[in-house]
């Protein structure tokens, strides 16, 4: 099965930056795919590269095993929302939707079915100039929508939307992927992606940092530590650290160790008769997750433009 | 991890052909939904009959007064029609005719021994000055010779040999109609012998030096030429002008002028018997220079014949008695209505590039050349509308009211008035197009509006309002795109009439359509350019 939308070793430069730097992934249907990585790691670009507005220098980006270029009826392929802050200011958000429809020879009745579905019925006669940010999101998933596309590839669309519209959005980005759509969703905040991403595709620099489920992503981020609370610290410490465990001591008294299970370390006390209060498994949150990975590419950006700076001084 | 097979989703939304007509439905549902363009194309329209009203009717139009400023009349009861020719153009028919009735075919043969004329360097002349103070000299088209004439009417038919004052002998018919015979000019030593021989409604020329030997110059058909027409000897001469060029305004000096014309040998064959010559100045004397009119006469001693006589006989040119004008100066208002055009045009494409709308043009159509081309349809339609409704509405309604305001309207074929309102709505259609290609290069509506207006706006009211020196204006008129102004004009220039050939007074050094063809070439240019700078560039 071809995937929904792959991408192979895109690399582009803006001048003597490099915005993309060999950047490959592929996202699979009935899933949210969340595309994450801080400002400026080329998340909007590769979405750019993917619709052939932008060219990238090297590499392909593909729909369904076809450039995006050469698709027919391109909007019933891929539905895209890049920035909803691109529109005709004086132009009725229905007339946004309409010269969409016509452009693609749908009707004006497909227009009020997306409208509805964007919850945007009552305000769509109004002038799309004068919507906040939350309802342009609004409008931009009811063009994303308009050709009922299996694949739907969103940037950063929490952008600007209350709280109510997050818990909306997330509904409707997971009832869009269980109707077996891939949905590409970017975001800068780990923390809107929580409950609505399936799997992630981090980026950083350019390129892919991690490529997993965020089931995997969590338990990587957990690692197998286990956190404790205890009376007797010294104690505690000698008896685990004498069965393997790295353990460290984060406060008068608890202690996290690494290496050991949650139960083997009740199991090991128990025998050794030390007293404990707390035994908890630690688990990371998806924001945990994603610092700690981005972490690792700061620490990339900070040693290669050590490189850099050596290049130049050679 | 569950496994699930998962189904792909299949698109339930069955879209239509995704064909250049859903591109071009699409582009025009853009245009029409934004409403300050289409307050732009209602100014555009606005705008060009607006300013063609005002000017047709603005100015006061004050005549007839006498010294003591009683008798004056203004306006409507100004306007002085001029004589309209075979064909209905306006023309100038002012001479000093000698002449009797012919019947039925006949011919007339003179020889003309010499042409003299005089000329006022003065400007206008006292009416009581006689020829005292004018210079001797004869002007190019200084004329004295014979014709065969409908009737004494202005404006009637007629067919004529003469020799002119620098540009040899002759053959005129019609007032439009201008063959070229000898090249040599007419003196006691080396005269000229000219002939007109009438069959029907065929009048042929000849000319000769000796009178023996004769060459065919022309042959004219008048039709309907009447059984009795009017035959004889006649002499005129054009007022002449002196056009000096500078930077701000050419300034043009010029006064009446009188030529006279010395026959002899006249020789009249006709199946009636010769009568006696009559001797008549043809024309309003206000047509001609009024203060030449005492001077008008003729002599005949002995077989020689002196006519003396002023005026011209020729298309009007623009030249004539009373306030005139041409017809496409109802048009005046065309280069605003088009800077309306240009900045919706400019925008149309400039805009989406401000908003970042072009990156979701351009996901929904990913061939980009496609694109642009319905896009260029579009604003092309739309401008040549908005165009024809403008000139269609501009050119009748202001030549209506110029014309109860006071001023003659030269008339115009049909032909001529549908090339203007045609031409001009065309020429708002490739402006439009010029601008949308512009601002796809550019991508900013102020650089491309601002060029655009620079290229084709400002070049034209510089020729037109007579700013630079002529030769320059002729210049930016056929090298810019402001030569597509070209196509509104009605005038016809004639080699045979003096007269300033430049477009500050209506005429443009390209024929219309070549005019029209730089702005196309323009275009086609641009929009070249504009094709490869969106395929190339990231959107």
């Amino acid at each position: 099965m071809e995937a929904a939308i792959e991408v192979n070793g895109l690399r582009k430069r803006f001048g003597p930056t490099p915005a993309l730097d060999g950047l490959s992934f592929a996202i699979e249907p009935g899933q949210v795919t969340g595309f994450v990585g801080p400002n400026g790691a080329g998340k909007s670009t590769t979405m750019r590269v993917i619709l052939g507005l932008d060219a990238a220098d090297e590499g392909t980006a593909l729909i369904g095993g076809v450039p995006y270029r050469n698709l027919r009826h391109p909007l019933s392929h891929v539905g895209s929302l890049l920035d909803a802050s691109a529109l005709q200011p004086s132009r009725s958000a229905r007339n946004h939707l309409l010269w969409l429809a016509h452009s693609q020879g749908l009707s004006a009745r497909r227009v009020d079915e997306v409208v509805e579905q964007a919850g945007l019925r009552s305000a769509i006669r109004r002038k799309a100039g004068g919507y906040s940010l939350g309802m342009r999101q609004r409008l931009g998933i009811a063009a994303a929508l308009l050709g009922d596309p299996p694949v739907l590839m969103l940037d950063e669309p929490f952008n600007g939307m209350d709280p109510e519209g997050i818990v909306w959005m997330r509904g409707f980005l997971r009832a869009l992927s269980a109707q077996g759509r891939a949905v590409l969703v970017s975001s800068h905040l780990m923390s809107e992606l929580q409950g609505a991403a399936d799997h992630l595709v981090v980026v950083g620099r350019g390129r892919v940092i991690a490529d997993a489920s965020v089931a995997e992503l969590i338990a990587a981020a957990s690692g197998d530590r286990v956190a404790l609370r205890t009376g007797a610290r010294t104690q505690a410490m000698t008896v685990l650290a004498n069965a393997g465990a790295t353990v460290a001591s984060t406060g008068p008294d608890t202690l996290t160790v690494s290496g050991l299970t949650a139960e083997r370390v009740v199991a090991l006390l128990n025998q050794n008769t030390v007293p404990f209060s707390e035994v908890s498994s630690h688990r990371a949150t998806l924001e945990e997750a994603y610092m700690e990975l981005t972490r690792e590419a700061v620490e990339f950006r900070a040693a290669s433009a050590v490189d850099g700076a050596e290049e130049v001084a050679r | 991890m569950s496994t699930t097979e998962i189904t792909p989703y299949r698109s339930t939304v069955r879209p239509g052909r995704n064909g250049f007509a859903q591109l071009l439905r699409a582009e025009w549902t853009k245009l029409r939904t934004v409403r300050g363009w289409t307050i732009g194309l209602v100014i555009a329209v606005l705008l060009t009959v607006g300013l063609g009203v005002l000017v047709a009717v603005g100015g006061s139009i004050v005549c007839g007064s006498n010294p003591d400023g009683s008798d004056s009349k203004s306006g409507a009861a100004c306007r002085q029609n001029p004589p309209l020719g075979p064909d209905g153009e306006a023309v100038s028919d002012s001479f000093y005719f000698v002449h009797q009735p012919l019947t039925g075919d006949g011919s007339i043969t003179v020889r003309v021994t010499s042409l003299t004329g005089l000329y006022s360097t003065h400007g206008a002349i006292q009416p009581d000055a006689g020829t005292a103070g004018l210079t001797p000299g004869t002007q190019p088209w200084t004329k004295a010779g014979i014709i065969i004439k409908q009737n004494t009417t202005q404006g009637s038919a007629y067919a004529a040999m003469a020799v002119t004052g620098s540009n040899g002998v002759r053959m005129q018919y019609n007032y439009s109609h201008d063959i070229a015979g000898d090249s040599g000019t007419a003196t006691a030593t080396s005269p000229q012998w000219l002939r007109l021989t009438r069959s029907g409604d065929t009048v042929s020329g000849y000319d000769s030096r000796d009178g023996v030997h004769w060459t065919q110059v022309g042959t004219a058909t008048l039709a309907g030429l009447p059984s009795t027409v009017q035959v004889g000897l006649f002499t005129t001469s054009p007022g002449y002008t002196v056009t000096s060029d500078s930077f701000g305004g050419g300034s043009s000096t010029g006064g009446p002028t009188l030529g006279t014309g010395t026959f002899d040998n006249v020789a009249l064959q006709s199946s009636s018997p010769a009568g006696a010559w009559t001797g008549s100045a043809i024309g309003d004397d206000s047509a001609r220079a009024l203060s030449m009119a005492q001077n008008e006469q003729f002599q005949q001693t002995d077989g020689t014949f002196t006519v003396t006589g002023s005026g011209d006989i020729a298309p009007a040119g623009g030249q004539g008695p009373g306030a005139q004008r041409a017809a496409e100066e109802s048009l005046v208002g065309v280069f605003a209505g088009l800077i309306a055009v240009i900045v919706v045009a400019a925008m149309f494409i400039t805009a989406e590039y401000r908003r970042g709308l072009i990156r979701i043009t351009l996901a929904a159509s990913p061939r980009r050349g496609r694109m642009l081309a319905a896009k260029t349809t579009v604003i092309g339609v739309v401008a040549f509308v908005t165009g024809l409704i403008a000139a269609a509405v501009a050119l009748p309604l202001g030549n209506h009211m110029a014309y109860n305001h006071g001023t003659y309207v030269l008339p115009i074929p049909a032909t001529t008035e549908l090339r203007l309102i045609v031409g001009t709505a065309a020429m708002f259609a490739v402006v439009a197009v010029l601008a949308l290609a512009v601002g796809t290069l550019f991508r900013r509506s102020t650089a491309a509006v601002t060029l655009v207006i620079v290229a084709i706006v400002l070049p034209y009211i510089l020729a037109v309002a007579e700013v630079l020196p002529g030769g320059t204006a002729q210049w930016l008129t056929r090298l810019t795109p402001a030569a597509a102004f070209a196509v509104q004009q009605s005038l016809v220039p004639y080699p045979q009439v003096t007269a300033t050939y430049t477009p500050a007074n209506g005429y443009f050094p390209l024929s219309p359509w070549a005019g029209f063809g730089v702005l196309c070439a323009y275009a086609a240019v641009a929009l070249g350019l504009a094709f490869l700078r969106l395929r190339r560039r990231d959107a």
